[in-house]
Parts: C-alpha cells; sequence; structure tokens
C-alpha cells in the first residue's frame, strides 16, 4: 500500500521576487515524483546540496512544497489540521545527537514525545521501556545523555521516536557525525526496526556502504531524481555516480574497472565476500582454461 | 637527523589521586621525522585526541617527554605558545572556532597573535587561502554566510597561515560529502609535498589514511598498538580488526585472495588493485 | 576543567529521598534556607546542620559527591567569612594595623561559614536526589495557580528542563573552543582586564553562534516529535502525595518550631 507520495514537488527559500517577476528563484527541488511503500527501506542518496535533508522535511510537514503536493497516509501535508497526525506517523531523527535531546535523563528524553501525544502515564512507562529496550539501552535509562557516546544518543533520539510508535522514521544523515563503532550501531539498530517491527525507513546518508543495506536507492542530484531502484542496479552505474560527485564502496569499483578492462567479472558487486568470490571464480576459470 | 618530532615514554592521566583516575596515554614512544605524513588511526577513547594534544602543548604529559627538533617542549613552559605556532593543530569540527568579521581576518588571527608584521600577516593568510582552494572573493565575506565545506577550508587556512613545522588533523573529512572530502584530502597532500613539512592525519577512514599516509600509529586502549609503514600496518588485517578496526576494502579483498592462494601483494588503493589483478587475469590465475 | 562542576548533577537511586515528592523536596528546601537565616544562634544552626547530615547519609549519596559540590564553592565560604572576622566589637585578640579581630569576629565567621555550607549542603542533597525533570515538573505544579494571573508556567519550567540539560553540552564546548583558540596563539592567561575580557570574545562569538544553531535545531527536534505547548499534555511520571510525603512535611514544620524555640530561649549571636 502506498504509504507516502509526491507528486511533482517543487520548493524554494526563497520567495519569488515582486518587483522582478523575472528574476529566477533558486528552487532546492525541481518537481520530484516518489511513493514509498509501508514496510519499505529507502535511502535517499545524495551529495551535498542535492536537496535530499529539504525532501526529508516534506515527509513529515517540517516544510510543505511551493507546488505540487506530498501525501502521507492519504493527508496533504500542506493542509495544517493535519500536521499533528502527520507527525504522530512520520518521525524524524536528525543529524546531530546533542541538539534533538531534550531531556537530561535518558528515559525523560525517549518520554517527551508519547507525553506530547497525551498518552496515559501507565501506557508512556510500558512504551519508553520497550522502545529502550529494542535500541539496546535500557540499562541507560537513567543516565544523563552528555555523557554517552554518539551512537548512544542517536539510539535514544530513535527510541524517542519509537515510544510515539510511528509508523515510519525518517533519518537525516543520522551517522554524519559518528565514528565508525557509532555508525555500525545505528545502523543495527535501523535494519532491526525495519524487519522485526516493520517500520517505514527513509534513511539520508551519503555514505555508500549504507545505502546498500536498505531495498531500494533513490539518488538525488540538484533537486531531481538521477536514478532509483535496488541497490544492485543503482551501484552498477559506478560512472553516473561518479560524474555526480557520489562515491562506491571499493569492492565495486574495483570489479567495475575489472569490468571496464574487459574482465569477465559481473559488473556490479557490492560486497567484500562477493568480490573475493568473483575474482576467485575468474582467476579459477582462467587457470582451467590454460 | 633529529627527528621533528619525538615523544619519550608519553603518559598521560586524568584526575590523577581522584576516584576518577583514568589513564589516557601510556608509555607512548614515537619518533616522527621531518617531511612525514603519518595517519593516525583508533578508537574513539583510544587515546588519540589526548595524544595528538600533548604534541602541541595543549595537554602537558603526567610524564614522558615530547621533544620538538630535539628540545624539551616543557622545558619552558612559559613559551608553550610558541610551541603551538610550530605544531599546527586543527581540531575536529574546527569552523565551530570562527569568530572574526571577515573571511580574511580570521585566517589572521594565528599569524597576528604571533607578532608578524602586517604584510606578512596578509601574505600567509592569502597564502594559507590558496592552498585550500578558497578564492579570492570569499575573503571579504563573513566566515558565518559560507557553506560548511568552505568553513571548514577558513579553518584550516588559519592554522596553515601559521607555516607550522608539523600540522596536525584531527577527522579534517568529518561530516563532509564523498566528492567535500576527496578535494580536502587532495589539498592536504599537496600542502604536504609543496611545503615538505610534516602532516599528522586523525582519521576513522581507512580507505584516506590508506590512500595518503606514508606511516599509520594505530593507537588501542591508550597505549600504542603499531607505528610503521602504511603497506605493513595494513598488512596485520587479523590484529587490526581485533582490536575494532578495520582495513580497506580493497585491502581486505587483496588479502583474502592472498589467504586463498593467489600471488599477490598488499593492496591499498583501487589502482595498486587493478594493476595487480590484471595481468594475473590475463594469464590466468596459477596458484602459488 | 569545567566539567567537574558536580552542582546540578542528579545522582539516579531509590533512597527514601530520592522517592518523596519532588513538590515536598522543593518546598522543605525552600524552607531549610529560610530556616537558616531564622536560625540566630550555634544552638538552631547547629540543630539543623546535625538534620542536614541526617538526611545526607540517608540520601545514600557519595559523600564524596558532597564534597566535590562543595569545592567549587570554597573560595566563597573564605572569602565571607574572612570578611567577617574583622567586624564585629568585643574583645580584641589580635591587632593588625587599623584591623582587629575579636572574639565576636571568630565566632561570627565560623557562624557564616556553617550557614553557606549548610545552605549548600541542602540545596546540594534536592539536586542529587531530584532529576532535572521531577524538579521542573514540581515548579510547574506548584506555580499552577499562577496560571490565572495569566503566567506562562509550563513555558518556564520547559525553558528550565532544556536549560539544565544544556549546561554540561555548552561547557564541553566551551572547553573545546578554548583549546582551538589556543591552538591558534590566542592568550588567555596573561594582560590586564580588559586584555582578558578582549581574549575572550574568540570564544564567545563561536559560543553564541552555535547555541544560537542548537536552539534552531532543538526547535524543529521537539516540533517533530509533536511538542505543542502544555496543552494536552502528560506526564510519565506523575506525582501524588503518599504518607511518607505529609510525614516529612510535619518533620519540616517541626523543625521550625525547635528552631523558634531554641531562638527564644537561647540567646542571639548576632
Amino acid at each position: 500500500m502506498e504509504f507516502i507520495k509526491a507528486e511533482n514537488v517543487r520548493f524554494s527559500y526563497d520567495e519569488p521576487d515582486e518587483e522582478q517577476p523575472d528574476k529566477p528563484v533558486h528552487e532546492v527541488l525541481k518537481g520530484i515524483d516518489l511513493s514509498i511503500e509501508r514496510g519499505e527501506f529507502v535511502a535517499l542518496l545524495g551529495h551535498n546540496g542535492s536537496g535530499k535533508s529539504t525532501m526529508a522535511k516534506m515527509f513529515n510537514a517540517m516544510l510543505t512544497p511551493t507546488s505540487g503536493k506530498v501525501l502521507v497516509d492519504g493527508m496533504d501535508t500542506a493542509d495544517e489540521t493535519h500536521t499533528f497526525d502527520i507527525r504522530r506517523q512520520v518521525g524524524m531523527v536528525q543529524q546531530n545527537p546533542d541538539n534533538q535531546l531534550v531531556a537530561s535523563i535518558v528515559e525523560e528524553d525517549v518520554a517527551f514525545g508519547p507525553e506530547n501525544l497525551g498518552i496515559a502515564p501507565a501506557e508512556i512507562r510500558r512504551r519508553v521501556d520497550e522502545a529502550l529496550k529494542v535500541v539496546d539501552m535500557y540499562e541507560y535509562r537513567t543516565h544523563a545523555p552528555y555523557k554517552l557516546s554518539g551512537g548512544q544518543k542517536q539510539r535514544i533520539a530513535i527510541a524517542g521516536i519509537l515510544a510515539m510508535e510511528t509508523a515510519c522514521i525518517v533519518l537525516d544523515e543520522p551517522t554524519a557525525m559518528l565514528d565508525p563503532r557509532g555508525r555500525a550501531e545505528v545502523m543495527d539498530t535501523i535494519q532491526k526496526l525495519n524487519r522485526e517491527k516493520g517500520i517505514t525507513i527513509i534513511l539520508i546518508t551519503h555514505y555508500m556502504d549504507e545505502a546498500v543495506q536498505a531495498g531500494r536507492v533513490i539518488v538525488m542530484d540538484s533537486g531531481t531524481i538521477l536514478t532509483q531502484g535496488t541497490p544492485r542496479d543503482v551501484f552498477a552505474q559506478v560512472e553516473l555516480l561518479k560524474t555526480h560527485k557520489l562515491d562506491v564502496p571499493q569492492a565495486t569499483e574495483l570489479a567495475f574497472r575489472l569490468h571496464s578492462a574487459g574482465c569477465g567479472l559481473p559488473n556490479c558487486v557490492l560486497t567484500i565476500p562477493e568480490c573475493v568470490d568473483a575474482l576467485e571464480l575468474l582467476l579459477t576459470k582462467k587457470g582451467a582454461a590454460q | 637527523m633529529t627527528p621533528i618530532l619525538e615523544t619519550q615514554e608519553l603518559c598521560y592521566t586524568y584526575g590523577v589521586e581522584t576516584p576518577f583516575e583514568k589513564k589516557a596515554v601510556q608509555n607512548v614512544s614515537i619518533k616522527i621525522e621531518q617531511g612525514d605524513f603519518i595517519g593516525v588511526i583508533g578508537h574513539t577513547g583510544s587515546g588519540k585526541s589526548t595524544l595528538i594534544q600533548m604534541l602541541n602543548g595543549l595537554i602537558r604529559p603526567t610524564s614522558g617527554k615530547v621533544l620538538l627538533a630535539g628540545k624539551d617542549i616543557w622545558e619552558e613552559p612559559k613559551k608553550i605558545r610558541a610551541v603551538r605556532f610550530r605544531v599546527g593543530m586543527v581540531f575536529q569540527y574546527p569552523e565551530d572556532q570562527l569568530f572574526e568579521e571577515t573571511v580574511l581576518k580570521d585566517i589572521q588571527f594565528g599569524p597576528r597573535n604571533m607578532k608578524l608584521t602586517e604584510n606578512e600577516i596578509e601574505q600567509r593568510a592569502r597564502d594559507a587561502a590558496k592552498f585550500v582552494g578558497l578564492p579570492d572573493e570569499l575573503l571579504d565575506k563573513s566566515p558565518f554566510e559560507l557553506s560548511g565545506g568552505e568553513k571548514r577550508r577558513v579553518a584550516i587556512a588559519g592554522v596553515i597561515a601559521m607555516d607550522p613545522d608539523v600540522l596536525i588533523l584531527d577527522e579534517p573529512t568529518a561530516g563532509l560529502d564523498p566528492a567535500g572530502r576527496d578535494v580536502l584530502l587532495s589539498e592536504i597532500v599537496s600542502y604536504h609535498k609543496i611545503r615538505g613539512n610534516t602532516v599528522l592525519l586523525v582519521s576513522h577512514s581507512m580507505e584516506d589514511v590508506a590512500r595518503v599516509a606514508d606511516r599509520v600509529l594505530v593507537m588501542n586502549a591508550s597505549h600504542m598498538q603499531m607505528f610503521d609503514h602504511t603497506a605493513e600496518v595494513f598488512a596485520h588485517d587479523k590484529e587490526l580488526e581485533s582490536i575494532g578496526l578495520q582495513v580497506p576494502q580493497v585491502t581486505k579483498i587483496m588479502a583474502e585472495l592472498k589467504s586463498r592462494g593467489y600471488p599477490v601483494e598488499t593492496c591499498l588503493t583501487v589502482e595498486q588493485a587493478v594493476a595487480q589483478l590484471l595481468p594475473l587475469i590475463k594469464k590466468g590465475g596459477d596458484r602459488v | 576543567m569545567t566539567r567537574d562542576i558536580a552542582l546540578g548533577q542528579y545522582f539516579p537511586g531509590k533512597s527514601p529521598v530520592h522517592r518523596l515528592d519532588p513538590r515536598v523536596k522543593l518546598v522543605l528546601t525552600i524552607a531549610f534556607i529560610v530556616y537558616i537565616f531564622v536560625a540566630n544562634n550555634f544552638w538552631g544552626l547547629g540543630f539543623l546542620a546535625l538534620v542536614t547530615l541526617g538526611i545526607m547519609v540517608v540520601s545514600s549519596v557519595p559523600v564524596k559527591m558532597y564534597f566535590k559540590s562543595m569545592k567549587g564553592i570554597l573560595f566563597i565560604v573564605l572569602f565571607t567569612s574572612v570578611l567577617n572576622l574583622f567586624y564585629g566589637s568585643g574583645k580584641v585578640l589580635v591587632q593588625i594595623g587599623f584591623m582587629q579581630i575579636t572574639d565576636d569576629g571568630i565566632r561570627n565567621a565560623i557562624f557564616i561559614a556553617v550557614r553557606i555550607v549548610c545552605l549548600i549542603l541542602f540545596s546540594s542533597i534536592l539536586t542529587f536526589t531530584t532529576s532535572p525533570t521531577e524538579l521542573t515538573d514540581a515548579m510547574e505544579r506548584l506555580m499552577s495557580p499562577l496560571k490565572v494571573l495569566h503566567v506562562k508556567v509550563h513555558e518556564i519550567s520547559m525553558m528550565m528542563t532544556i536549560a539544565l540539560r544544556f549546561v554540561p553540552t555548552l561547557l564541553e564546548e566551551t572547553d573545546k573552543i578554548m583549546a582551538a583558540q589556543k591552538a591558534r596563539g590566542a592568550d588567555m592567561e596573561s594582560g590586564g582586564l580588559m586584555q582578558r575580557i578582549k581574549s575572550l570574545i574568540p570564544v564567545l562569538i563561536p559560543l553564541f553562534v552555535s547555541s544560537f544553531r542548537r536552539a534552531y535545531e532543538l526547535a524543529m527536534a521537539m516540533e517533530c516529535r509533536c511538542y505543542h505547548g502544555g496543552e494536552g499534555r502528560t506526564k510519565m511520571k506523575v506525582l501524588h502525595m503518599e504518607a511518607m510525603d505529609y510525614a516529612v512535611l510535619v518533620f519540616g514544620g517541626a523543625v521550625l518550631v525547635v528552631i523558634l524555640l531554641l531562638n527564644h530561649f537561647v540567646p542571639a549571636v548576632i
């Protein structure tokens, strides 16, 4: 079932100049069409300034299109009477883990969302405990967030959204400020939410190795959708990605270069074991042919 | 030749003689030669931040010595500021430190503190801006109007402008997108080549370290785990993994092929791997 | 380092003091601060000090934490008591130039020192055993009658929650920016007062800039989490008074009676 639908979304931060109506307005989004199903894991990929973060804010009515439409579960984000209901459905986690935690105690921060929804105290308690268990931070429930690592803080931010029981979580570069360990923790948590809880995930990132974990990758560049599809289909287009300031995993790049040099290698491998196996197959086959 | 930077049995303990005592760095002895490009890797909390802050005198060691060109930097504590001019330090997210009205003035802050002549201050700031690829028209703007990547460059230029003998960069590419990261990294490499000074690059990205560093210092649990040529360090993929560090993907792939009996050597970049694999594939992969 | 400031730190626990209704704790803390100034002789003050020590023991917060909270204040304690040494009439004990120390002065100095120490310890008990959210919650509830006067009670308490949450973050950031500017040769340790103030500009401006960014991002995060003011908001931790809480209130009243009696029957010091 279609959960989020964007129709020809255009957006500009500037107001059109009334005195100079001909002066072109800088558009951040230039007619985006996309739809996201319930339970999907979508990665929105693009370099800084590609419009991906602006697009992310469209999904929970933090921004509304200058023209075009975004529908969340059938509700138009431009209709202010729906704003609250939309944010109950679509939660958001931001880049800087320090700037999205409100309370000085972990469990009280996680309770912030449900408290805003006016849920009964006992039910909030249950949700908070459960959410903290899902992100594996239950034992830290009485700690002060500022003493925790970036990855842990980010998981608390995720728990804060989980406790609101939203159907979808939008994560806007959640790992950009984390070290490799923190990144892995957050990515594992996201995977778990999608697989075990069936939560729709929209992950905004510029890390290819994270996008590879999604079910669908949408590549954005200068406010348009450049290409989309399964990670395998998208990362096969190594040259296209590179010309749009993006990167591919080294395993993919190695296979691609060898493929281009005329070796009989599949043109898209995503992981290290895949690459090693493909290379071995090639080397032994050639060896056998001799 | 005297190493430009040397540490002898360097130790640092936080909160000595309090219940919160924590050993951050223990017995680190290294020699860094003039002109080296060194990668520093290790987990958050491995002690690498404390270590680099001792190298420019921001943190005073609990015991042990830091020698800059053979001279103990704490011999005259009053002159520690002079050490900071010679060992430049770019912190993580350095754009958070910008404060002047214009980009140029901000870059001049360091040289001005050095009490250079007005001409020299101007010259050094403009040179530094060039090294990091800041166009002239940005120099009179307010630093707060710039994009994230541009701000980062201004902050790095502010340290380069002091013309340090040793430049330490803590995660200079954190938070940048792949294109921004590549450009900044190549600017640092070319700065190193042209100036011929010593660079220490702290990074979580093994790919970046493998690409640019001559030698790699590995910190683990407040100790120095390894300090060797880049290829040597990354050849120890199992040891690195055991302390929770990765090796670059391409290094891992080649190591895996090697362990399956193919005649390949440790690779640090995709280019190296292609160069090794192509002839091998062309003539057929005879296992050794 | 700035990070070591213990004042305003919460120590999670399950002691009877922790479990008290934060409203009771808040009211009693304010009451005790008043008591400290009501007590006008050593007997009353000694009695209060004893009560404070008793509560400290029951709170099961490590004693070293209380010492730590005293550390930052020590200077003020010494300063004011030294100042008091030279006041007051009575038998002159020491004569230094035109200044003299009298037995009254010594008594005053000790009295003031004990007062301040009690004050700090008692407020530390409150902050150590009460989470910031509980505290602001209690404030919101206690002030709620003011809503009639159109005082934005919820907003005030939310502001306090956020302020408390960001104090450690901003202290850490200050450390970081200071280190970065020192690395560029900023000199913050020497020079006269004007020069020192000037040398803070490179720290303060970045701090302001980042605080604004943080405020903006936090506001956005709060909106994303459906924050829409106090209307229709519930709380995970509901405050309700139990027998213990009433008992403690009665105890607080009894302490006042004792202080007043001691004031009345024992001659005042000042």
